[in-house]
């Protein structure tokens, strides 16, 4: 199939940038989204032109680096699916397709469909851990963590940190992520002597790094790759109610 | 502090929205049903507005409440919107919204809609600045037949009009932000969700039918 790419081309982060057509000619149903894009770069690179600079890494829906919105909802149109394990077959002839980066003022574009999201590394370094300060190993075992609560803790952690839910969120909030960090944590008895402390910290470290306030749109979960519920949002802002009694002045 | 943690956290903002909302939004609901007395007829309705007014301190600690609340949802209203708007500084070409809603999306107009709204409700039915000459419906001792005065108000119609609209912002306003309360209050899961969400869009619409039948009953002479 042949198919209208407009593509966001963006040469810096001080750059304006603006969308550009590409023509992807003989796209088979069968190739990946971002094969589909390499296919377009080779001809690029022989027309000796700029190839579109996007990330990826592992390309089997893991590693959460691939970070494109297309056709404006992130990761494009199959449901908890990222780009690279969108396939092409989701598209059909004559298609016009809008490929643009995730965009957040906590996103800076660094160049065409890449953005630097180390403002989601800051949020869990600020508290998205358990401090293990030493001793031996303990038995497996020894503390018992009922199936329910493995099983929300794992469901949590299933957050590849893609920033898709701020990609997709109106107000430009991690609201999603950190709160599937913070949900990770808290139902596990491990992750339970530094809640507090992780929670107000981590949504502090939401605001300073420049993203929004959720104000319950929805639209992250509904873009989430790996499908994490919004009833982690309301477990965060528990944890937060739990954590002010806690709270030390500073 | 305490408070300075509140304001520093994201969460600690949105429950300022959310408890200030839920007062005005209990408000809004117990505001309804004493109106309903006017249904009753003009005794009941009387005697309803001059047992209000004998509370006295007790009427006025209410309204400080209340305006305090409402100081506290406009003010926070505004300045997390300021913020998640430079949070978010540029859109995408191609809009695709999949769980959002109109609500959702314009509760800053709807509120402003809602605050320019009640100021004017203020001057018309509590202060009685805008709307007919008091003498229409006061004694010569200066009391007001509250009867009289909002049947002779809702039968004009730019004014049926004007709290239609108002109405219809409170009602778009609503159906976003009662279910929305909960979810910041954490009172939410998984099966919780979709049935709140469900319940907010209920309740906002028996408020808005509730509200309306007042200025249309009475426009079309129901009420008299």
């Amino acid at each position: 199939m042949n198919l209208t790419l407009h593509v966001w081309r963006q040469q810096g982060p001080d750059d304006k940038g603006q969308l550009e057509r590409h023509q992807a000619t003989d796209v088979s149903p069968d190739m990946s989204f971002l094969e589909m894009l390499d296919e377009v770069n080779e001809a690029l690179i022989k027309e000796g032109r700029e190839p579109i600079v996007f990330d990826h890494d592992c390309r089997e829906g893991i590693c959460g680096t691939c970070s494109q919105v297309i056709n404006g909802q992130p990761h494009g149109p199959q449901a908890e699916t990222t780009v690279c394990q969108l396939h092409m077959r989701q598209f059909k002839d004559g298609d016009e397709i809008y490929i643009e980066p995730w965009r957040a003022r906590a996103f800076p574009v660094l160049k065409d469909l890449i953005v630097d999201r180390t403002a989601m590394d800051r949020i869990v370094e600020a508290g998205g851990y358990v401090s293990v300060s030493t001793g031996g190993v303990p038995d497996a075992n020894a503390i018992l963590i009922p199936k329910d609560d493995a099983d929300t803790a794992m469901d949590a952690a299933e957050c590849i940190g893609c920033g898709a839910c701020v990609a997709a969120c109106p107000n430009g909030s991690a609201m999603l992520f950190v709160s599937a960090k913070v949900g990770q944590l808290a139902k596990l008895p491990q992750g339970r002597p530094e809640a507090a402390s992780r929670v107000c910290a981590m949504t502090e470290t939401m605001l300073d790094e420049g993203f929004g306030n959720c104000s319950n749109h929805y639209e992250c979960e509904a873009s989430c790759p790996k499908g994490i519920s919004v009833k982690f949002i309301a477990m965060l802002n528990r944890e937060y109610l739990k954590a002010l009694p806690k709270l030390k002045s500073k | 502090m305490q408070l300075m943690n509140l304001f520093r956290s994201s969460v600690g903002r949105k429950l300022f929205m959310a408890c200030s909302g839920l007062m005005l939004a209990g408000f809004v609901a117990a505001h309804l049903l004493g109106n309903t007395t006017l249904f009753a007829g003009s005794a009941a309705i009387n005697a309803y507005a001059e047992q209000l007014h004998k509370l006295g301190p007790v009427l006025w600690i209410f309204r400080l409440g209340l305006l305090g609340a409402l100081l506290v949802h406009v003010t926070f209203g505004i300045w997390l919107t300021l913020q998640n708007r430079a949070a978010k500084p540029m859109g995408y070409a191609k809009k695709a919204v999949q769980s959002t809603t109109l609500a959702a999306e314009t509760m800053i107009y709807s509120g402003l809609a809602l605050l320019a709204f009640v100021v004017y409700h203020l001057l018309h039915f509590t202060l009685r600045k805008v709307g007919l000459d008091p003498s229409l419906f006061s004694d010569a001792a200066g009391q007001v037949d509250v009867f009289r005065m909002i049947v002779l108000s809702f039968k004009q119609w730019p004014l049926v009009l004007l709290y239609t609209g108002g109405l219809a912002a409170l009602f778009l306003h609503l159906s976003h932000g009662i279910s929305s309360t909960f979810q910041t209050l954490g009172a939410c899961n998984e099966q919780l969700l979709p049935l709140l969400r469900k319940a907010g869009l209920v309740a906002a619409l028996a408020l808005l039918a509730g509200y309306l039948s007042i200025p249309l009953l009475t426009f079309f002479g129901l009420v008299s």
